[in-house]
């Protein structure tokens, strides 16, 4: 999927902006990590990406196509086209591995399929496949809340494998995870992304695996984009520009998530 | 501020006292015909089990009823409960449903279960009608506290893979209230039991025929038994579903 974002702005009403007018520009394909201290807008640019949140002003472009123009429909349809891992994964406690993974592709099933795979799993084989890859074949039947904090994130990333997604848009997606199981579990992420062809965007708090595994990297801070520049041009400058910590605010900052907008089920604010 | 929890004080003590005498209290009545309830606590012992099969099929039918009533209302409540959570639907929805809901659990099964005698007669099946109504607007309110207060991030991660509505009711919603919605269904479970003797006294089928009968035909002994009967399949089917509730949570 292209992706053309200009000049993107969010405002969460607090002092500190989300997002304070984002340039970005990918071309079909391309991977990205994004890296930058927390708070930088990082998850709110992911999120912005995944139509999860809109922009306050600024336009986005997925395919030549704003997708806050499209009808209900045809956005629903451009949504089962993009993939979101999160550092979190959204999974209910309940549902069984095998379930979270088939949530997949919830957005291209006729309706009676997800019905019924809800009491038996419409496609063992496509989960168990996508699960080997990040080596959690074994916790097929188990319940979501009965694997571990490392296992539960890859549950997320063999979901969004399984959606097999044109754009994948990973927020952390190897937080959870000690080093080697990170860097081997981002590499199956960029080989799937590079086999079938689709746009890889991943943020990343680890500078070294953003490096070692991504040709571009982009920097953020304070809601802007500081740096643009293929792996090899990035300085020790530029990392310790972009993580200097020159904004102490006397008490703790407000988190993120208790700033964003309550949204409901529905996607409707609530009341 | 010592004369306002005074005037407080003798505002409590007003309205007791003008509620005894709209109540009707007699407390001495209590000892003056002491030996007249006596003699009447006298006629329920020892309790009369000659006609006990007759009872105990009734309160099979009573339990019965119950069942259906708990099982209808749960199944009208999850529609119902889903339409009254103000984070699945809007409030030009959720506002009139939960009135209608207000409306179901305000008036007692009681109430409900003579209005369906007059309409489909007397019997068991007044008696599940009335529990259906009465519980549906019970557990619609209490299926929708529980949606209400879900997490809305595996519902936001559903919505992301461009799943409809449904699907993300089904996928994000449920898995997250099922253990609740189960046990507020067998806890009305066992109060519909309650409830269920309690419509059969105004014909709606059941023990509840059964106890007032004896009852108006001075039967003492007999209502001994029943009442006996009631108590220990109450305290019975409490103890079943307290103990599937605590597996479940």
């Amino acid at each position: 999927m292209e992706i053309l974002v200009s000049d993107l702005r969010l405002n969460y009403g607090a002092e500190q902006p989300g997002l304070a007018g984002v340039d970005l520009r990918l071309a079909r394909g391309e991977q990205v990590a994004i890296i930058g201290p927390s708070g930088a807008g990082k998850t709110s640019l992911l999120r912005c990406l995944a139509t999860a949140l809109r922009a306050s002003s600024g336009t986005l472009q997925l395919d030549t196509r704003d997708p806050w123009r499209l009808g209900r429909e045809d956005l629903r349809v451009l949504r089962s086209r993009i993939g979101t891992i999160h550092q979190a994964p959204p999974l209910p406690p309940r549902q069984r591995v095998v379930t979270a993974t088939l949530a997949g592709r919830l957005g291209v099933w006729p309706i009676w399929k997800s019905l019924l795979s809800l009491i038996a799993p419409q496609d063992i084989a496509g989960a168990r496949a996508a699960l080997q890859r990040l080596d959690l074949t074994d916790k097929l039947f188990e319940r979501c809340d009965q694997v571990s904090g490392g296992q539960l994130q890859r549950v997320g990333i063999a979901r969004v494998l399984y959606q097999a997604p044109a754009l994948i848009l990973a927020d952390e997606p190897v937080s959870a995870l000690d080093p080697a199981l990170a860097d081997h579990t981002l590499a199956v992420l960029c080989d799937d992304a590079r086999q079938r062809g689709a746009t890889l965007i991943a943020s990343l708090h680890a500078v070294d695996l953003a490096r070692a595994r991504f040709s571009r990297i982009v920097g953020v801070r304070d809601g802007r984009i500081a740096f643009d520049k293929s792996a090899g041009e990035v300085s020790e400058g530029d990392l310790t520009a972009l993580y200097a910590s020159e904004r102490v605010t006397p008490g703790s900052p407000p988190a993120l998530t208790s700033a964003l907008p309550r949204v409901s089920a529905t996607g409707l604010p609530c009341c | 501020m010592r004369l306002m929890s005074l005037f407080f004080w003798a505002l409590a003590l007003g309205i007791l006292a003008w509620s005894w005498k709209g109540a009707d209290i007699r407390p001495m009545a209590l000892i003056a015909d002491s030996g007249n309830m006596a003699s009447f606590a006298k006629d329920f012992f020892p309790p009369d089990f000659t006609d006990w099969r007759t009872y105990v099929a009734e309160m099979i039918v009573t339990v019965q009823v119950a069942i259906w009533g708990t099982v209808l209302a749960v199944i009208c409540a999850i529609p119902f409960g889903l339409l009254c959570s103000s984070n699945i639907a809007p409030p030009w929805i959720h506002q009139p449903v939960r009135r209608l809901m207000d409306a179901a659990r305000a008036i007692n099964e009681m109430v409900f279960a003579m209005l369906f005698i007059v309409a489909v007669g007397l019997g068991p099946f007044a008696g599940v009608l009335a529990l259906w109504v009465h519980t549906t607007g019970i557990l619609a309110k209490l299926f929708s506290e529980a949606v209400e207060s879900i997490d809305p991030r595996p519902v936001e991660g559903i919505r992301a893979t461009g799943a409809n509505l449904l699907e993300e009711i089904v996928y994000g919603v449920i898995p997250q209230v099922i253990p609740l919605w189960v046990s507020y269904a067998l806890y009305r479970f066992e109060s519909n039991v309650r409830s269920a003797s309690v419509v059969g006294m105004v014909g709606a089928g059941g023990i509840g025929v059964i106890l007032y009968e004896v009852i108006r035909s001075f039967e003492y002994a007999q209502t001994a038994a029943v009442m006996l009967i009631i108590v220990l399949v109450v305290s019975g089917i409490d103890l079943i579903s307290a103990r599937i509730r605590k597996v479940l949570i």
